[in-house]
């Protein structure tokens, strides 16, 4: 998730990460990280990655950063449950991968080069 | 390529979404979707997101999903359908694209297995045997350490600083998400496609320095090296059932 600022607001940081901050800890699917504040309408990025064990990486001379992904089952998925994917098409219009519940769906990803 | 398996399936209950995996954006995509004529979602994936969401390290590749939302096989190779497995061609070219032809002629998929394996799953549902348990999907996605995620965020920057048009910006963090990631050939491909090593149709696929001013790749790697070194027979895993 890329960043230009460390303190975003709350709703940016679940959408942008796909984890849910509860009054549990963050939560995705059946796994919950406890925090040890509880999430108010903003997030302190550095704080709560830290707490996560997901890193942050920054460009400093432009001032951005970018909040890689949870690690903590050691594979690029977290559980089974299928992570949301919102990508444009090619007119720009976004397409959520949550709409084709109920149907079985078949991603493939390829290039042009 | 793949909307006649679509037009096949879909009746049996199965949707396909292609995703684009390219930095350089939409129009980079729209001549080979535009031949395709889609009528599945087609989609851009500026930075990959893919991989990081999936574990998608390479392409083609695949993520099946089932009617609730759960993934039931995660990030493999897909081979195209259709597709004949390929002999030992090319090396009639000169020079370097010559020999990407030739080690690209090695590259083998299991199209047969892969398909016929598709076709069980939307057949049969859960009651395939190539639909995995849900501990079986995470066990066998991609493998991602610490380091991993780090440089997942670093191809972020990069992508986020080529779309910019900040490119000498961009590569060091490509360089770091290739030394982090180094089984992500995607993250290498995607960088050194955008370096300019020859003109012409074919400028994508050179992947590699030029031949009038080597020393001016900034990338430690190239495809033909890396291939040739890796084994172009090793380039996708076997299919596993």
């Amino acid at each position: 998730m890329l960043l230009h600022d460390l303190t975003i607001p709350t709703d940016q940081f679940e959408a942008g990460t796909g984890w849910a901050l509860k009054p549990e800890g963050a939560c995705r699917g059946d796994v919950c990280i406890p925090l040890r504040e509880p999430t108010g309408d903003t997030v302190d990025v550095g704080s709560v990655a830290a707490q996560m064990g997901m890193p942050i990486v920054e460009d400093a001379d432009r001032g951005i950063w970018a909040l890689g992904p949870w690690s903590g089952t050691g594979h690029a998925l977290v559980s089974a449950e299928a992570p949301e994917l919102v990508l444009p098409d090619l007119d720009g219009n976004d397409f959520r991968l949550s709409s084709l519940q109920g149907q079985k769906v078949l991603i493939l990803s390829w290039a042009p080069y | 390529m793949w909307q006649e398996l679509r037009t096949e399936l879909h009746p049996l209950g199965l949707e396909v979404v292609t995703v684009g995996l390219d930095t350089v954006g939409a129009d980079a995509c729209r001549p080979f979707i535009e031949r395709a004529a889609p009528e599945h979602p087609s989609l851009i994936d500026r930075h990959h997101a893919m991989a990081e969401l999936f574990g998608v390290v390479n392409i083609p590749n695949s993520v099946w999903i089932d009617e609730q939302g759960t993934i039931v096989r995660p990030a493999e190779p897909a081979p195209a359908p259709r597709r004949e497995e390929r002999v030992g061609a090319g090396g009639e070219l000169p020079g370097r694209v010559g020999a990407i032809m030739a080690e690209a002629g090695k590259i083998r998929t299991d199209a047969v297995a892969y398909h016929d394996a598709l076709r069980d799953w939307v057949a049969h549902g859960a009651a395939s045997s190539f639909a995995l348990a849900p501990d079986e999907v995470v066990a066998r996605s991609q493998p991602r350490d610490a380091d991993a995620a780090r440089g997942t965020a670093h191809f972020e920057l990069a992508t986020h600083l080529e779309t910019e048009g900040l490119h000498d910006a961009a590569v060091p963090h490509f360089r770091e998400a290739h030394r982090l990631v180094p089984d992500n050939f995607s993250y290498k491909r995607q960088a050194w496609s955008m370096e300019p090593g020859a003109d012409g149709p074919l400028a994508r696929f050179w992947q590699g320095p030029s031949d009038d001013d080597p020393s001016a790749w900034p990338y430690d790697g190239d495809w033909l090296s890396d291939v040739t070194a890796f084994g172009a027979e090793n380039y996708y895993p076997p299919f596993q059932p």
